[in-house]
């Protein structure tokens, strides 16, 4: 009967030794991306301070237990022998190192092409060359040579000058190609970093744009004695965009640069200053001037006389006179412009 | 006249190595930078060393001590991390006012995103403890036990920093067998932080699931939370950003109820209600007149149509 009770007693014990079934009040957070598990039950405070390790130990163990449990119920897979098991994605946000990546802006031929629907084809490295009769790259190594040798004389066209060097015309058209495709790619760069270029200042036709060559006659035609007022205008001309500051009859003030904070107090103490401080000031020259006068000294005519000349205001001073109020240009188009809005 | 031209590498590698540091959509593991403060102790020298050889694969130890306070002036830590392409620090050092100090540390984007201050008060070495070490590069279990973790917002905090030093990275699959490292981080209530890393044994539990048992490993750390500079939410939320491809896009129409059942909803036409079969009755069959009468109009537009088109073309012809 003993020996019954206590084979009992070893399988119930042994049973408990190996069980995989662990109680808690509050049931665990996993993550099972991150293989983590939080558990968020109270802590055993008398165990904790009587043995520190031991319990750790013991409670890590059983946490350790239910994140297997978890684990071992995920859908499995065998993989060279071994059995993994499929994890789901972590949800446990953690921060980057970098920002995101952004996406290149396209350069303004690749927008072109998109809009168009043109699209990149590869081109062959080397190319049968008819005239030299073998391979010749399209580009890098070898290339300048297979160019010398194919170009040891050129044909001088009809509608040129017989004496025009076509060697050194050829050089240049080529270094301003490279020229330009530079510019080109420095425009690009502008225009990916929203860098204001110079819209002035490119005179080469070739290179720029219609736009740019439009501002640069509409900002010309403004350099003269009258500001362009009488300079004539091509049927249908239109002029160039966005350029009403600049202009220098124009009635709209550019905006000054922003003025800095100390700078803007240093000027506006500067007027209290001269206003609280309460002393006139003294203008010597006047000052004497009227005393001279009042003094009797009024027998010297021609001193007088030379005097209320000087003192004389000239005739139209109430009027003041600009150009910018008066001109019929802009100024008055723009007013009524707002009228009729 | 040459053209200026914008700065490129010289060399191939050159080029390689900045092709390298562009920011990535999905990135691999955060690697560490372990290095020595002012002044370090035994006691910190042992723990920096061991905390390295835990994180291995991904870390790099410094050996030498640099003069950085960095509660002052973080930017000595940052163009380290810079110059090493690290994303995490553990700094160590030791001091009168602060003993046996470990700063943990994160960078976003080369500039510091966040770091604890935690006072070392035990260890115990990797090596104090005799036994079987685990294969390196394996991937922890990370167990946070007490209710602190939850309740705290500084530790919350240090929790993300821990799991961000030591859960590697992102994996699909995982071998079961492969499971043989348990990191866990008790917060009790004293403001202290126990830091215990176990191997684990996987014993028969006669059934599919093993049984665990754990064995001390080592290092074993006990740490107090010191001083603390957490990031600002706007920083975070701009760090914790995901990538479009990551985000699952929303399936539109499905749903699945408390049971587990997916539901789905489907959108069908207007249904023809005029063409619609109803109930045949005697009482309103057609009559044999009335079917007479459908097929008569049903001609009728026929008929009218070749009228028209024959005045039409009469007119063209006058006009030629």
């Amino acid at each position: 009967m003993n020996a019954y009770i206590s084979n009992i007693v070893d399988k119930s014990l042994r049973e408990t030794e190996n069980s995989i079934t662990v109680n808690k009040h509050l049931q665990l957070e996993y993550d099972l991306g991150t293989l983590l598990a939080t558990d968020i039950n109270s802590l055993d405070l008398t165990r904790l301070r009587k043995d520190k390790n031991d319990y750790t130990k013991q409670l890590s163990r059983d946490n350790v237990q239910l994140l297997f449990n978890e684990i071992w119920r995920l859908p499995t897979d065998r993989v060279e022998e071994s059995i993994v098991a499929k994890l789901p994605s972590s949800n446990f946000v953690l921060p980057r190192s970098r920002p995101l990546p952004k996406s290149k802006p396209l350069t303004k031929w690749e927008q072109f092409a998109k809009a168009k629907g043109i699209k990149k084809t590869k081109k062959t490295k080397q190319n049968w060359d008819d005239q030299l009769n073998k391979w010749i790259p399209s580009y890098g190594y070898k290339r300048a040579q297979a160019d010398k040798e194919k170009d040891w004389v050129l044909e001088v066209p009809a509608t040129s000058d017989p004496m025009e060097d076509q060697f050194l015309k050829k050089k240049t058209g080529k270094r301003e190609n490279v020229a330009k495709n530079e510019l080109q790619r420095l425009r690009n760069i502008a225009k990916a970093k929203k860098i204001k270029i110079p819209r002035l200042g490119l005179t080469n036709s070739e290179l720029s744009s219609a736009k740019e060559l439009q501002t640069a006659v509409t900002l010309t035609r403004s350099a003269t004695a009258s500001l362009g007022k009488f300079q004539n205008k091509l049927p249908k001309e239109k002029e160039g965009r966005g350029l009403r500051r600049l202009m220098p009859n124009s009635s709209v003030k550019s905006k000054s640069g922003a003025v800095s904070t100390w700078d803007e107090k240093q000027n506006n103490m500067n007027i209290v200053n001269s206003v609280i401080s309460g002393r006139p000031k003294l203008n010597v020259e006047k000052a004497v001037g009227r005393h001279l006068k009042y003094s009797g000294n009024s027998d010297d005519k021609e001193e007088t006389s030379k005097k209320s000349q000087r003192s004389r205001k000239p005739i139209n001073t109430k009027r003041k006179r600009s150009l910018q109020k008066n001109a019929p240009g802009k100024g008055k188009k723009k007013k009524e412009t707002h009228k009729r809005r | 006249m040459a053209i200026q031209r914008v700065v490129k590498p010289t060399t191939r590698k050159g080029k390689r190595v900045l092709e390298a540091r562009q920011p990535i959509t999905i990135e691999g593991p955060k690697q560490t930078l372990v290095l020595h403060g002012r002044k370090t102790s035994d006691f910190i020298r042992l723990g920096l060393k061991d905390l390295y050889r835990l994180k291995k694969p991904d870390a790099k130890l410094l050996s030498r001590n640099n003069d950085i306070t960095i509660f002052e002036n973080a930017s000595p830590v940052e163009e380290l991390c810079r110059k090493y392409e690290t994303s995490l620090f553990i700094m160590g050092s030791h001091s009168k006012k602060r003993p046996n100090n470990l700063i943990i540390g994160r960078m976003y984007n080369y500039s510091l995103l966040d770091m604890v201050e935690l006072g070392l008060d035990s260890f115990q070495s990797l090596a104090d403890f005799v036994g079987p070490k685990i294969t390196l590069g394996t991937k922890p279990c990370l167990i946070f036990n007490g209710p602190a973790w939850d309740q705290m917002d500084e530790l919350k905090h240090l929790k993300s920093m821990f799991v961000d030093l030591f859960h590697r990275e992102n994996v699909e699959n995982i071998r079961l067998q492969g499971l043989e490292h348990a990191i866990s981080f008790t917060a009790t209530a004293d403001n202290k932080i126990l830091l215990r890393s176990y191997k684990v044994l996987l014993k028969k539990s006669g059934c599919k699931t093993p049984r665990v048992e754990l064995e001390e490993m080592g290092p074993h750390l006990d740490f107090t939370f010191r001083r603390s500079k957490l990031a600002s939410e706007d920083l975070m939320k701009q760090a914790c950003r995901k990538p479009k491809i990551l985000k699952v896009a929303k399936r539109k129409n499905v749903s699945r109820d408390g049971l587990g059942t997916l539901h789905g909803r489907i959108h069908v036409g207007k249904q023809n209600i005029t063409s619609l079969q109803t109930r045949k009755m005697k009482g309103l069959k057609k009559t044999a007149e009335e079917k007479r009468a459908e097929k008569k109009q049903r001609k009728r537009p026929l008929t009218a149509e070749t009228n028209s088109t024959k005045p039409v073309a009469s007119k063209k012809r006058k006009v030629e």
